[in-house]
């Protein structure tokens, strides 16, 4: 640990509840790799490919018409901060791979600007995932995913992918966009798997 | 002048405050004791570390204020909000330590050896850097012709006033304009207004002499700046920016 | 939230590197355009530094730090062009 510095308490708090290096934060930071994507809601489109090459889109309307929750979720981001009791609403990704056929077990996360993250099906699945389209109470900004982002609250922020465009559901497992340097293929903040190795 | 090409490997080292300046209401000058401070070149950067006790840290970069031959200085603009500069500013006091990596940076900087004229455009706190080469350029006893344009909101957000009001006056060869965004003091020849065109065409070198061109500040307003000089005919390639962000 | 520019690479990169890149040149791999490594966009605020083409937006150089190893992604960069000092 660096030399501490007197009377610096910083924005974050340590907190026994948090998972372990995490720091718990009030506002809600802005992370990106790029610029902010702008999509109008009458272009916008979400697609689940399988690995047959089986397409299942959605548009925005299409996508309001699907049966939403509204969830309170605690985020955890692989930079140590983690903003606790957010309040989204969405639709579950179990509802939209209702009527989707596949045998694949990984996913390959598209997002507008292309961005990309990978995680095991089975994490989208069961009440773990939503594709989310307003944030405490309101539309989703652009700054923090807007229109739709996937939310994935139980593994590190960085799967949570903003500007979401489409799930590319895969036999083999491919890496995304900090996957595929540094960041741990998983992203359990509880085992704290921020790098490979961990 | 031969220059090694191979520096040390960098790693953060150990900073403690020797001095403190208020320069405005939100800003302060830090002048800190690096034990192996190996020297730095006028606008070159430091990163800064913080440690809280429960190993919380942040991490910002910082301008060097200072001229090169003395310890490094840092001006810390206090940013609303902000994390890291509310502590520099407000709180940090003669003493205390933090850490420090660097010098960095040898695109945005400048040595006495460079003889082109010199325009430095400043927005806000982007006016550190610039300090750095105005001071540099002084303690080389420099005659290159410099010119600093300094936009900034009003007269009482002038860091470094007292300073370059004595620069202006006793600096031959150095000229100063300011471009007050909000208010402009009674005798300003120009109501508030943001640096454009006419005000660089007026205020800065003509495109023919070539000047090495210096521009800091926020993102928005490197972005317009520059744009506006390349467009008045500067080469691109003599227009250097340094963007803080926001 | 905007950008930065790459004269905030000069410190992660003298890390690893006994030469300043800030001052190399670089070309993006994807459309060709020749830059000098402190002016490309710098996206800072993220899991690692993203530095991005002023003209198409393609990422140049990636880099992401842990506590004790650094990974560093160039393939954006067709080369880099460093001075160095005559023999």
């Amino acid at each position: 640990m660096g030399v501490v510095s007197r009377g610096f308490a910083g924005r974050g708090r340590s907190d026994p509840k948090l998972p372990p290096g995490q720091y718990l934060t009030k506002d809600f930071p802005v992370l990106s790799a790029g610029p902010t994507p702008r999509v109008d809601t009458d272009r916008w489109a979400f697609a689940i490919t399988a690995e047959t090459g089986q397409e299942h889109s959605w548009n925005w309307a299409q996508l309001h018409q699907l049966p939403s929750e509204t969830v309170t979720v605690d985020l955890h981001c692989v930079t140590k901060w983690s903003k606790l009791g957010t309040v989204w609403e969405g639709v579950s990704l179990d509802t939209l791979m209702a009527g989707v056929e596949s045998a694949a077990d990984h996913a390959l996360v598209h997002s507008y600007g292309g961005y990309t993250t990978n995680l095991p099906l089975e994490d989208l699945l069961d009440g773990q995932a939503w594709l989310a389209y307003r944030y405490d109470g309101t539309d989703l900004e652009p700054e923090h995913g807007g229109p739709v982002r996937l939310l994935v609250p139980h593994l590190y922020l960085w799967k949570s992918a903003k500007w979401v465009r489409g799930i590319q559901l895969l036999l083999d497992d491919h890496p995304g966009f900090w996957e595929s340097l540094g960041y741990h293929n998983y992203g359990d903040p509880w085992r704290e798997q921020r790098y490979w190795g961990d | 002048m031969a220059r090694a090409a191979v520096l040390g490997r960098l790693s953060w080292q150990v900073a403690q405050i020797a001095a403190v300046r208020p320069e405005t209401d939100t800003a302060r000058t830090l002048v800190l004791d690096v034990p192996d401070w190996p020297g730095h070149r006028a606008g070159q950067h430091v990163d800064v570390r913080l440690t809280a006790e429960d190993g919380y840290t942040a991490q910002r970069s910082y301008s060097i204020a200072s001229a090169p031959g003395g310890p490094p200085a840092l001006t810390v603009q206090r940013v609303d909000g902000g994390e890291v500069s509310p502590y520099l500013v407000d709180i940090a006091a003669p003493g205390d330590r933090f850490e420090v990596r660097g010098p960095v940076g040898g695109y945005f900087t400048w040595q006495p050896g460079d003889h082109a004229p010199v325009l430095l455009v400043a927005g806000g706190s982007g006016v550190v850097p610039l300090m750095s080469m105005v001071r540099a350029r002084a303690a080389a006893g420099s005659r290159v012709p410099f010119r600093l344009l300094y936009s900034t909101r009003t007269p009482a957000t002038v860091i470094y006033a007292d300073e370059l009001r004595r620069r202006s006056r006793d600096d031959h060869g150095l000229d100063i304009a300011y471009a007050y965004t909000r208010v402009a003091p009674p005798e300003h020849p120009r109501p508030p207004g943001r640096l454009d065109a006419v005000l660089l065409a007026e205020w800065g070198w003509p495109t023919e002499f070539a000047p090495n061109c210096y521009v800091c500040g926020p993102t928005g307003f490197v972005e317009t700046v520059a744009n506006l000089l390349v467009d008045a005919g500067h080469d691109p390639a003599r227009v250097r920016t340094e963007r803080f962000g926001g | 939230m905007t950008f930065l520019d790459g004269n905030e690479l000069a410190a992660p990169l003298r890390e690893i590197f006994t030469v300043d890149l800030t001052v190399a040149s670089g070309q993006c791999a994807n459309c060709g355009r020749r830059c000098t490594l402190a002016e490309v966009r710098l996206y800072a605020r993220a899991p690692g530094l993203v530095a991005r083409c002023t003209g198409c937006e393609a990422v140049l150089l990636r880099l992401v730090r842990s506590p004790d190893r650094v990974w560093l992604d160039l393939s954006g960069l067709s080369y880099l062009e460093i001075a160095r000092p005559p023999d």
